[in-house]
């Protein structure tokens, strides 16, 4: 469709791709808006992440500030608002800046496997043959190993650490990102209009910017954004095992191994830190859904 | 049918070769060298190396692989570090534990799942289906971990009524069918069971949702056919999809259950993973992992077998 017409047939072809796709994204925009629930879950979501992120000014109290007269301190105590961890130290504070480090940890893995998984999948499915065997088998050893099992045996090896469980995650998120990327790929690949694109001599390359890409990228996006909430466990489990970030930074899973010696003390705090990342999971999870629904196309 | 099984089969054996090799080099990206954990800090250069030869580690890597695959094939994983005990024999204790609970959790969940995702799909949209539709977009966000905690402090720590760590009473010499040792069990079920609950059941939601829109429920209907030999064809529909889900679920439950054995203590393969971690034992945890990595293998097979099974139109694709 693209200049092979000639005569006023080429002008529309050159506007028209880009104010359909401007148009589109109006359109699930404006869907997902509608939608009380997942817009719900996304301002909650906005409002978690900006507090990581202002964290230095919205923290009623300095998060490592130990206070020996308030260890274990109650829910609404003075000062301590949502208790005190077993230091003393303020759980709301150290749970609005926890946030910082679970957030990033769980987003980052999740972006490196839309990447890398993004570009092995489009490639496989594009290419075909035996590139798509190749990379396909080798993301099907890695399918093999239960995903947490996974991320905690790569991360252990690698030795206890931030950077190495972002890694380790970054690795499980590759392989099922990559299978769907294949997938939407292989499909779109056998549509008339790419078809007809390369038989009128269409470059590779442009065939997957403008034909190729415009079309897998949003499911993709879609996939890659439901595993968040998948990666918000797995990267505070890892962390909850000792194995993400070390002390005296935290993140939620590693207030929520702390605070778990004292839940004969202080029951419901010790709670705390793990429903904030269920909080988030839940979020992610109806956002994912609702951006989801808005893209579907009305049967 | 003979012929998609062969085809499957050989399948697997690559995936198994390749499952070997990431196993294998777990060892190698640990950083530092893996014998150091093995000897004091004060051995000199010389012992190192005479440790390296003792190990083999001296040799070329896919010497090195090829020698340790043939020592696994034939049930020797080496010897862990810490007890100084064959690691075969460690995990083989282990899994034990942790089979004890993966089908406890298995059969809660399959079954939850399976009724939960079939009462929703058959009320679609009614008050049912949006309660289960809740309770499954929570379980499936659900932290283990955090359940785990939040069980104890609820049954263990405030009500009493239920221990909060093992796999039974400290006079225990291995495990039985009775009453002090299922006690144990209940909150470690309870925990695994949870998400794997949710998925099953929304597998089972959508697939039951998917059968009753197609053409040939209507005619069912039409001719006249009562509505508990629909259900029958109904639930024939969406099995083999479930099942596959149940199937994986399964295995993550085996494999994937660390955390909730960490809380628990329930000494399982998980535990012993956790456990060779934090000891730098890396024989241990390449052993640990190898079968658990294996069993998921044998398990997605069986998986894709009965799914084929039950479900013929995959066996001519």
């Amino acid at each position: 469709m693209h200049g092979t017409l000639g005569g006023p047939a080429t002008i529309d072809a050159a506007v028209a791709p880009a104010v359909r796709h401007n148009r589109y994204a109006t359109v699930v925009l404006l869907r997902f808006l509608r939608q009380p629930v997942p817009m719900t879950a996304a301002v909650i979501l906005l409002v978690v992440m900006l507090a990581a992120i202002f964290a230095g000014f919205i923290a009623p109290a300095d998060p490592f500030q130990t206070r020996v007269a308030r260890r274990l301190a109650e829910i609404g105590t003075p000062g301590r608002w949502l208790g005190g961890d077993e230091l003393g130290r303020d759980v709301l504070s150290r749970l609005i800046y926890g946030g910082r480090i679970s957030l990033a940890m769980a987003i980052l893995p999740v972006a490196v496997g839309l990447f890398v998984g993004g570009f092995l999948g489009v490639l496989a499915g594009y290419a075909g043959g035996r590139t798509n065997m190749a990379i396909m088998r080798a993301m099907d050893v890695f399918y093999a190993f239960p995903s947490i099992l996974l991320a905690v045996a790569i991360a252990g090896a690698l030795g206890p650490g931030l950077v190495n469980a972002i890694l380790a995650l970054s690795l499980v998120f590759i392989p099922p990102i990559a299978r769907m990327a294949e997938s939407v790929t292989t499909q779109v690949r056998s549509y008339e209009y790419v078809i007809a694109a390369r038989l009128t001599g269409a470059s590779t390359l442009r065939i997957l910017r403008e034909h190729v890409l415009s079309n897998v990228a949003g499911p993709i996006l879609v996939f890659a954004s439901s595993q968040v909430s998948v990666s918000i466990i797995a990267a505070s489990g890892l962390s909850f095992l000792g194995l993400g970030v070390s002390p005296p930074n935290s993140d939620w899973g590693l207030m929520l191994s702390a605070l778990r010696q004292s839940i004969y003390i202080n029951p419901w705090v010790a709670a705390l830190p793990g429903a904030m990342i269920f909080l988030c999971s839940v979020c992610f999870n109806l956002v994912s859904d609702g951006v989801r629904q808005a893209m579907e196309v009305r049967r | 049918m003979l012929l998609y099984v062969v085809r499957r089969l050989l399948y697997a054996v690559p995936i198994a070769l390749g499952v070997t090799l990431v196993v294998f080099s777990l060892v190698h990206i640990a950083p530092g060298d893996p014998i150091s954990a093995l000897l004091p800090n004060e051995a000199t250069e010389e012992m190192l190396q005479q440790a390296r030869k003792e190990f083999g580690l001296d040799r070329p890597l896919p010497v090195q692989y090829a020698i340790w695959l043939g020592h696994a094939a034939v049930g020797n994983l080496g010897v862990s570090i810490g007890s100084g005990r064959p690691v075969a024999d460690e995990v083989a204790a282990a899994v034990v534990n942790t089979v004890i609970l993966a089908v406890s959790a298995g059969l809660l969940s399959c079954l939850l799942g399976f009724v939960l995702g079939m009462v929703a799909g058959l009320r679609r949209d009614g008050l049912i289906d949006h309660l289960v539709n809740l309770f499954t977009i929570s379980g499936v966000s659900l932290p283990h971990y955090w359940l785990a905690i939040l069980l104890v402090i609820v049954f263990s720590v405030n009500l009493s009524w239920l221990p909060p760590l093992g796999v039974g009473p400290d006079t225990s010499d291995g495990w039985r069918p009775d009453w002090a040792h299922l006690r144990h069990l209940i909150l470690p079920t309870l925990a695994t069971a949870a998400i794997p609950m949710a998925v099953i059941a929304r597998t089972m939601r959508a697939g039951v949702v998917d059968v009753l829109d197609q053409d040939f429920i209507g005619t069912l209907r039409a001719k006249g056919l009562p509505p508990r030999r629909i259900l029958w064809h109904v639930v024939r529909n969406a099995l083999p999809t479930t099942l596959a889900v149940m199937g994986l679920q399964l295995g993550n439950m085996l494999g994937g259950s660390v955390l909730v054995e960490t809380v628990f203590a329930w000494p399982g393969t998980g535990f012993l993973l956790a456990s060779a971690i934090f000891q730098r034992d890396l024989p241990l945890l390449q052993g640990t992992m190898l079968v658990l990595a294996m069993f998921f293998v044998f398990l997605n097979l069986i998986v894709d077998l009965v799914q084929s099974a039950t479900d013929p139109r995959i066996r001519r694709s």
